[in-house]
């Protein structure tokens, strides 16, 4: 066991599936003599060469799209868009093309990318360097979304993402990169796609979260059981499309109160849809309605530091969302 | 039989196209998949394959006709195939139009219903008045821009305190649990899962494992022997009994549900004892007699003997305060209050039970009127909850029907029914210091059911003979 931060953990999840497999390659605007403006793909150049971590031009169209052709010829590639606010001159290539390749070629080619998209507010980061898009992707089928939060996880899910035949969208959120660390297995667990969570039992009530909401909601969810006796169950879906709807559903059968927090804006979210699937599923066990927190549907992420607690989901919102839930 | 072919839809965009020329005749035999005609449409020109073998009865349209898609275009006569009635059979075309329809739900949609975007944004403009139709959509469909009044907010906050959550109504329909003698610890009181939970584990706590799951397995069981019967439980059975020609299926009224509900629940969580006196009502069947023509001049209500048997009820209820109870899971409640209900028959296949309130308060004009009141609005469906709910004891009264013996079944949560049955003329013994002699006598029986977990035949005999002896008593002093 070895005490990783996010970034390293993602960083040793694709060197090792790189020393595996010879055909796992990066791409991506910094990714080579950089390492990566996070740095999380630092030596790999060194130690694989050019030809396997390859430095692109600011172009995300052509990062997804010689990903996906690079893929049809054999290879693994593993693109990072920089930023996933800067993903929208590569969506028409990821989900036009990379997700329905399969289909359109009636199976004869199959697109194993993984395209890596740091998202999430961060101080400062406001209209370019701030926005949680993953619900965009998880409307296409085709694509895999996976979204993890802690370092084994994401080790993990990166390993079974970059062996998936399928086009994965893997988001890593920025905020988390250096703040979460904890302790990894030597060699890295292999964490299935498509399979949640629960990261704290509780009888109370359910939170469904990922990101850096994830992480305030573990720490809210201690404190309402040393302040009020309330035992909230936290779940994380991990991969957001397609969601592991029984492990979700079973919780919230459980508890009968939910609570669905993210920072994407609110609006068509994929707390949207977790919303919906509790509702219909365990309505007969529902001691309270679904609630959701995220962020309102205004443009962008503020760079006012007041601007910006109020358009987050912090700590506060959470704490008084679930004390509603518990008492309702 | 005749099958007609309709226009394909050749493309995504075609809605419509022009019979260029007719491959076949009227009278020929074509095979499934023959070239039937040449279509033209503004996006391709293409031979249109017959969609079945069969013998061309008609062509419907002339050459250089432009048709719609899904017109009928030729008639074909088809042999050996029955049954397939008004929908036409022609494969392709409907076919396509069908998967149209369900992948594109938001454009099928479109020709009957709104779209989303279409209404929304109207709505969110000052309503537009007219038709009430649009009135009643506007403000749901608007969300929080069109129905943002301090009322629909209100009266939301109302439901909530005024509504139990789908899992407490669940859980209180499982357990035979009246909800509102719950005590609830929500917001404004509302009764929470976890109160419903509590009070149910604390009244399972009385029973040993082993006895619960046996009446657990004892109610689940499907036999028929059983006393579960399968539309106790109201929800579709797993298996369905065989349904002959000329059966009639009906399905349950949200009344017969509820009956059904109650009973079963009745039957599962308490175990019915069960008792009966003779009343001979003699004097009291003299007094109706004499009184009735008056006091219906009087008081404007008839006089029967359902009054004389609530007040008896009422009264004795009072000395044997142990019927009027409730079982509570590890403890018993003892009602103050003494409403009793009177199982209303209502002849379509339902049966109500409204609720005198404090009926020890009552005399006998008092009740007459109370229960001619009840029986009336009961049957005009004009009961509204207050009048059905917060009963503490039940009077049944088959007797009205002409039933001379009967085995109610308790009006669950509460401890004990009484039925009473038709006063009818029988030779008894009446003993008398000079020798015993035949007689006939007005006779009446009485039955009560109880929970045999709150009390036992003792209390409950001597409740019944209290009765008994105060209507064997009448004297008539509250009538006239």
């Amino acid at each position: 066991m070895t005490t990783k931060s996010l970034l390293q953990a993602i960083h040793d999840g694709l060197a090792g599936e790189m020393r595996a497999d010879e055909t796992v390659m990066v791409l991506g605007e910094d990714v080579g003599r950089a390492g990566g403006v996070f740095r999380v793909t630092e030596g790999l150049q060194e130690e694989f060469g050019e030809y396997r971590v390859m430095d692109t031009p600011l172009a995300e169209s052509l990062i997804a799209g010689a990903a996906i052709g690079l893929s049809v010829n054999g290879m693994r590639p593993v693109a990072e868009i920089q930023f996933a606010d800067f993903i929208p001159p590569a969506f028409d290539q990821i989900v036009s093309e990379a997700a329905r390749f399969y289909y359109r070629s009636g199976g004869a080619y199959y697109v194993p990318i993984t395209v890596r998209v740091p998202y999430g507010v961060v101080p400062g980061g406001a209209l370019y360097h701030s926005q949680s898009v993953e619900a965009w992707f998880c409307n296409t089928p085709g694509l895999k979304v996976v979204a993890p939060t802690y370092p084994a996880d994401a080790e993990g899910l990166l390993r079974s993402a970059i062996r998936d035949p399928n086009p994965v969208v893997f988001f890593e959120h920025k905020r988390c990169y250096r703040l979460l660390k904890e302790e990894v297995p030597e060699g890295g667990a292999v964490v299935p796609v498509g399979k949640a969570r629960i990261h704290r039992a509780g009888t109370d009530l359910t939170v469904v979260s990922y990101g850096f909401v994830l992480h305030q909601a573990l720490e809210v969810a201690e404190k309402l059981s040393t302040e009020h006796g309330v035992e909230a169950e936290v779940v994380e879906p991990l991969t957001l499309y397609p969601l592991d709807r029984g492990t979700i559903v079973d919780s919230a059968k459980k508890t009968g109160k939910v609570l669905v927090a993210s920072e994407a804006n609110l609006t068509g979210s994929v707390s949207a849809e977790i919303a919906a699937v509790v509702a219909r599923e365990a309505f007969e066990w529902l001691d309270a309605p679904v609630m959701r927190l995220g962020a309102p549907d205004v443009p962008t992420a503020p760079f006012a530091k007041p601007l910006l607690e109020s358009f987050m989901p912090g700590a506060e919102k959470i704490e008084a969302a679930l004390l509603e839930l518990a008492r309702y | 039989m005749v099958k007609p072919v309709t226009m394909p839809q050749l493309g995504e965009s075609v809605t419509e196209g022009t019979i260029v020329r007719w491959l076949k005749a009227e009278g020929d035999e074509v095979e499934a998949d023959e070239p039937l005609c040449e279509v033209d449409t503004d996006k391709v020109n293409a031979e249109i394959p017959s969609p079945f073998a069969g013998r061309i009865e008609r062509l419907m349209v002339s050459e250089g006709t432009t048709v719609d898609v899904g017109t009928e275009i030729v008639r074909m006569a088809v042999a050996g195939e029955t049954g397939e009635g008004e929908e036409p059979a022609a494969e392709e075309a409907p076919a396509e139009e069908a998967s149209e329809g369900e992948g594109v739900a938001a454009g099928a949609s479109s020709r009957e219903w709104p779209v989303a975007g279409s209404v929304a944004q109207p709505v969110a403009q000052p309503v537009t008045g007219g038709d009430g139709r649009g009135e009643r959509t506007a403000p749901r469909v608007g969300g929080g821009a069109g129905g943002g009044n301090g009322r629909a907010a209100a009266s939301a906050e109302e439901l909530k305190l005024g509504r139990s959550s789908p899992v407490v109504r669940r859980l209180a329909a499982e357990h035979g649990v009246e909800i509102s003698s719950i005590p609830g610890t929500g917001t404004g009181g509302r009764v929470t899962k976890k109160d419903i939970e509590g009070h149910v584990g604390a009244r399972d706590e009385y029973f040993p494992p082993g006895v619960r799951e046996e009446r657990e397995a004892f109610a689940a069981s499907p036999e028929p022997e059983t006393a579960s019967p399968r539309e106790a439980t109201s929800e579709a059975p797993a298996e369905r009994v065989a349904v002959h020609g000329g059966d009639r299926v009906v399905e349950l009224s949200g009344i017969r549900r509820a009956i059904a509900n109650r009973m079963s629940t009745s039957k599962r969580e308490a175990p019915h004892a069960w008792s009966m006196v003779e009343v001979d009502v003699t004097a009291l069947a003299a007094l109706r007699a004499r009184e009735r023509g008056s006091f219906a001049e009087r008081e404007g209500v008839r006089l029967t003997y359902l009054p004389f048997v609530v007040k008896a009820v009422a009264e004795s209820l009072k000395e044997h305060p142990v019927l009027n109870s409730v079982w509570d899971g590890d403890r018993i409640v003892l009602r103050k209050r003494i409403n009793i209900g009177v199982a209303v028959d209502l002849e379509e296949g339902a049966l109500i039970v409204p609720v005198i309130k404090d009926a020890d308060e009552l005399n006998i004009t008092g009740l007459a009127r109370r229960i001619d009141d009840l029986v009336m609005r009961a049957r005009g469906k004009r009961l509204d909850t207050g009048d059905v709910s917060g009963g503490t004891f039940t009077v049944n009264n088959p007797g009205a029907l002409g039933s001379v013996v009967s085995t109610p079944i308790i009006n669950h949560p509460q401890a004990a029914i009484l039925s009473t049955e038709a006063a009818v003329k029988r030779p008894v013994v009446v003993e008398d210091p000079a020798g015993d002699a035949i007689a006939i006598r007005s006779m009446m029986n009485l039955e009560v059911s109880f929970d045999h977990r709150v009390l036992d035949g003792g209390a409950a005999l001597r409740f019944l003979n209290a009765v008994k002896a105060r209507l064997e008593d009448a004297d008539g002093r509250d009538v006239v």
